[in-house]
């Protein structure tokens, strides 16, 4: 995994709330055997229509919008448990994901993926999609280490939370499956003494 | 003080607890063919084995067709990924139930039916529905492809303990309205995000009536309000239901287990982060109007407008439905029964004693799935299968199907699926597909009259 500390970009909003990972990535584009590729796919049913062509009132499909920051509103990720979410989000190459509110399996996959999931206030976030609709190259600062989500014109600064953990294993670009592997002694150490039926 | 259920079980799987993060161990895992083949390949970059092979157990179910199973996949994609699961099955020595399998079927549906599934357990899949298995009193809960990979190396996970809920539902349900009713209430009444963060123990009389079928509903759809699982404490009738399934306990270990599963209950002084409180007499058969599984109401009830519920303006333009509308006598084009929600065998037995004697309306197509291919065996020793036949509804093989529409079985743009499965998302069923969940009852009457009716009144009309 890549190691993460800061990302200094635009930003592109999509101001819905409860956008769960079908509209991410529809279940008929799961058949992949790989990671990659996915982010062609992002957003599909809301990207193209069904002559696959693009819907201009998207904002995946409009030229004023860009950068490695996706602003969504409340719930984002809830639904389904699959990956191919977040893999679609950072292969499309968005780094981060802002909102007020994050579903929890959608967050683990993100994390797993170097992809950081920003979470603010719902007033905060407010304040994000107006920065963005008076200019939509507005520059916003995301510092791990600070734990800070900043829109730079106006200097207004939002704190985040990050558990420890994670936020070593962003920084020094470590998988979970490393801190697992490190443990292995542990592990067979506690199944000599579990009792199971 | 006491603890949770929760809490006792999640403290007897802990490894280890370093940067405030605990390694869980991971008692059963399942994997099927969409979100394993990923974590397979991990384990190849990484030149490492799977670590306790007999303790994952596979099966292909979200991508498989639902008719001439014995067949070649026609779908090249989704032969590939099947074909993927088998062959990273073999090269890894993972127990795996394939295709045409006397055992084959939804991954949720055939942990518990042979006896894999049981109390005091962790259980994981690359899935959301995961939590079906806390029916039985285990931790039981969804994952994405990397910590697939993660239990596939180690038999751990990574985690961060979540905060408890009980939700308690006293009372009796009505005629007419079952555990599938339930759960869409209280998720109408949390919201879809009400249960972020949190793990579910579901409690009270209403659920202690219930059977272990009916349980797994409920739990099956915890993930709908954004708690990753959901549980209930083992009792008389899950022991029931276990005894003599293949895997179950045998013999001299039965009665051991049975005396440890009596000790897994909340204690009476435990205190949870939260706590909700429903009665089962305020439960009416309940259809989702909307697109997220939080957008219910009760069949009496009408469309709410559009200040009381978040985002329901662009939902409601989906479906085509507007505030105030009632959706009794609302036209449907197709009705799906099956999922890992609702495609087991006391589902298929309450439609088929309602269907009997009964025609579908001549614009609705039906298709009954089940979950399982034993489900579907049992269905055509009991002659469900005449029954459904006559009704014109079509019995078909196991699998996800119009749940998710990963294969071909999908609901055209812009028509209207009743559906016993669990999310009713934009494009859940195919592409501009709309659709209504509902309990199997409620489908079943849909189906005979056409449009959606109050089961209730066809049950009383049924009566007299």
């Amino acid at each position: 995994m890549q190691k993460f500390t800061k990302v200094i970009s635009t930003a592109v909003p999509i101001p819905i709330e409860e956008i769960d990972t079908d509209q991410i990535i529809p279940a008929r584009f799961l058949k992949a055997l790989t990671r990659e590729g996915f982010g062609a796919n992002l957003f599909r049913d809301w990207r193209y229509d069904h002559q696959d062509k693009p819907i201009p009132d998207f904002v995946l499909n409009n030229d004023t919008y860009g950068g490695s920051i996706l602003v969504a509103g409340n719930n984002f990720g809830c639904g389904s448990s699959r990956e191919h979410a977040a893999w679609a989000i950072g292969d499309y190459g968005f780094k981060v994901v802002v909102s007020s509110f994050f579903a929890d399996i959608f967050k683990a996959n993100a994390l797993n993926n170097g992809i950081l999931p920003v979470q603010i206030g719902q007033d905060e976030l407010r304040q994000v999609f107006e920065a963005i609709e008076k200019n939509a190259a507005e520059i916003f600062e995301v510092d791990l280490e600070q734990q800070t989500f900043t829109i730079v014109s106006s200097g207004a600064a939002f704190q985040f939370e990050i558990g420890a953990y994670k936020k070593m294993c962003l920084s020094k670009g470590y998988d979970d499956i490393d801190f697992l592997l490190s443990n292995v002694d542990r592990i067979i150490a506690f199944e000599s003494k579990q009792e199971i039926y | 003080m006491g603890k949770t259920l929760f809490d006792k079980l999640w403290d007897a799987h802990i490894v280890h607890t370093e940067y405030g993060v605990d390694i869980l161990y991971i008692d059963q895992h399942f994997i099927h063919e969409v979100t394993s083949p990923q974590a397979f390949d991990g384990l190849r970059d990484r030149n490492i084995e799977v670590f306790r092979p007999q303790k994952t157990l596979a099966t292909p179910d979200h991508n498989v067709p639902t008719i001439n199973q014995h067949l070649p996949i026609k779908e090249p994609l989704s032969r590939a990924q099947v074909q993927k699961l088998y062959e990273n099955c073999a090269l890894y020595q993972v127990p795996i139930y394939k295709l045409g399998h006397e055992k084959h079927g939804i991954v949720h549906i055939i942990g518990p039916e042979n006896g894999i599934t049981k109390p005091g357990m962790t259980i994981v899949c690359g899935d959301s529905h995961t939590s079906t298995h806390g029916a039985f009193g285990s931790i039981a809960f969804g994952i994405g492809t990397s910590q697939v990979e993660q239990t596939l190396a180690t038999q751990c996970l990574v985690m961060t303990r979540p905060k408890t809920m009980r939700i308690t539902i006293d009372g009796h349900l009505s005629k007419g309205v079952y555990s599938k009713d339930i759960i869409l209430h209280i998720i109408s009444k949390l919201t879809a995000a009400g249960g972020t963060g949190y793990f579910i123990e579901y409690a009270g009389s209403a659920i202690e009536e219930l059977s272990m079928e009916a349980r797994m509903t409920i739990c099956n759809m915890t993930i709908e309000m954004g708690a990753r699982g959901g549980m209930i404490a083992p009792d008389q009738t899950t022991f029931d239901y276990i005894s003599g399934r293949s895997q179950a306990p045998n013999d001299e270990l039965w009665d051991q287990a049975i005396a440890y599963w009596k000790t897994l209950v909340s204690d009476s002084d435990a205190i949870f982060d939260r706590e909700e409180f429903f009665d089962a007499k305020d439960i009416s058969p309940m259809v989702t109007y909307g697109t997220n599984p939080g957008m219910g109401m009760g069949i009496g009830d009408r469309i709410p407008p559009s200040h009381e519920v978040s985002n329901v303006e662009k939902s409601l333009k989906y479906m085509d439905f507007h505030a105030g509308d009632s959706l009794k006598g609302k036209k449907i084009q197709h009705v799906f029964i099956g999922s890992c929600t609702n495609g087991r065998i006391e589902d298929l037995r309450l439609v088929a004693d309602y269907v009997r004697g009964k025609k579908r309306a001549n614009h609705v197509q039906v298709m009954i799935v089940p979950g399982s291919k034993q489900v579907e065996q049992q269905a055509i020793q009991e002659g469900l299968d005449k029954v459904f036949e006559a009704a014109g509804f079509q019995l078909r093989e196991p699998g996800c199907s119009a749940c998710l529409g990963m294969n071909e079985d999908k609901v055209p743009k812009g028509e209207y699926c009743i559906s016993t499965s669990n999310r009713n998302f934009e494009g859940r069923q195919g592409p501009g597909a709309r659709t209504i969940l509902a309990s199997p009852m409620m489908a079943a009457a849909a189906a005979i009259a056409g449009e959606i009716v109050d089961v209730r009144q066809q049950l009383l009309a049924q009566h007299k």
